[in-house]
């Protein structure tokens, strides 16, 4: 299906899911803090490379922002990155108004947005018509949301956001190619190695 | 607080001295009237960080990430906001075995006036038995600290969900105006 981009993004490049998860990973070098939202991004995520600091979600739709809020609030030294869906994000909105109130410095919200459901056939989003994320979330108080208009800007956007300058969040149009591969699926297995990557657990 | 203290004070006293005796820091709320007092105590002390979310799911995603941040955090809500959560129970909490500590102010209930409130209630205990979580409804003020304090200990030992079902019995509840 043809995407129609959103109003605000009608100048941005559509770029790969997995090229620009590689590039955002590639930037991360303090143990950065990764939890990615079902399906897709979090199989794109885990193809990057399993570092101990990524959460890899496998189910609550929606709730990757959330937990990434968590992590920052309990962590506050550590830089946190939040990976979401358009279809994700659209469930859980509100998550956006609740992160602008709180203002956490050390968190970065990247939504891959192709405007569709991908996973469950292709479906369209309502960001593939008329809903811009970005204004979303400049609408619920997040003044740092911008377009990536191209890898390079993604890059630029993406480095300045690791300077705990956030809450910032970054929306880069994707193209309708699938994940890369899948995640494991043992939640458990999961959660400990992340705790044990953010030195909660030994 | 001794123990004869935590006989007199009030049920949401003894609620925020529970918690912070156990080091629960983080508190996510959705908002209740029958709660307010407890919101407005844990937002005047510094221990806390509290403050309002969207939806009562979005409080469950924050508790998950602070528990493994390495925070603990519990959750207040209403009966109607438990309607909202069994799948981000069933689908991150559960598997990823969070002691997420969730209270519910139950409406719904002796003296209910709102149809809308009565008939979610009678769905939170059977969606509680089917997740398989350990709950209790606490309806005596005597017994309060002693369960908050065991369970929430419990629910980080065995690493498992633990809900409080305050009932009117106890907060006083919501009253009809009639």
């Amino acid at each position: 299906m043809t995407q129609t981009p959103a109003p605000g993004a009608h100048n941005a490049k559509v770029m790969n899911r997995f090229e620009l998860t590689k590039r955002a990973v590639a930037q991360l070098k303090a143990e950065e803090a990764v939890v990615a939202g079902i399906g897709n991004t979090n199989f794109d995520l885990w193809m990057s490379g399993q570092r101990p600091q990524n959460f890899y979600m496998l189910g609550s739709m929606g709730l990757a922002i959330p937990i990434a809020l968590g992590v920052a609030i309990a962590q506050p030294q550590r830089h946190v990155v939040a990976l979401e869906g358009d279809g994700s994000l659209l469930m859980q909105l509100g998550c956006l108004a609740t992160v602008a109130m709180l203002k956490p410095k050390n968190l970065t919200m990247v939504v891959w947005d192709n405007g569709m459901y991908q996973i469950t056939g292709g479906q369209p989003t309502a960001s593939a018509a008329v809903a811009d994320i970005v204004a979303v979330a400049r609408g619920c108080g997040l003044a740092n949301s911008a377009w990536a208009a191209d890898e390079d800007d993604f890059d630029r956007l993406f480095a300045a956001a690791l300077k705990d300058g956030g809450p910032t969040l970054i929306a880069a149009r994707i193209d309708d190619k699938p994940g890369t591969g899948t995640t494991d699926r043992d939640p458990v297995q999961i959660r400990q190695r992340f705790m044990v990557g953010l030195g909660v657990r030994k | 607080m001794t123990d004869t203290q935590t006989q007199t004070a009030p049920w949401h006293q003894v609620v925020l001295e529970t918690l912070k005796r156990n080091d629960v820091r983080l508190v996510p709320y959705v908002p209740d009237r029958v709660f307010t007092p407890l919101i407005k105590a844990l937002h005047a002390d510094d221990f806390f960080t509290t403050f309002p979310c969207t939806r009562e799911e979005e409080a469950i995603g924050i508790v998950t990430g602070a528990w493994m941040g390495g925070m603990r955090a519990a959750v207040l809500m209403q009966t109607s906001g438990f309607g909202t959560i069994p799948n981000a129970i069933a689908s991150l909490v559960c598997p990823s075995q969070i002691p997420a500590v969730i209270f519910v102010s139950e409406r719904g209930t002796l003296g209910e006036f709102n149809l809308g409130q009565a008939m979610v209630c009678r769905t939170m205990r059977p969606a509680l038995d089917a997740l398989g979580i350990e709950t209790h409804t606490i309806t005596r003020h005597d017994e309060l600290a002693f369960i908050v304090d065991r369970s929430i200990k419990q629910a980080v030992a065995t690493q498992a969900p633990v809900t409080f079902i305050l009932s009117p019995l106890l907060t006083g509840g919501k009253v009809f105006a009639a």
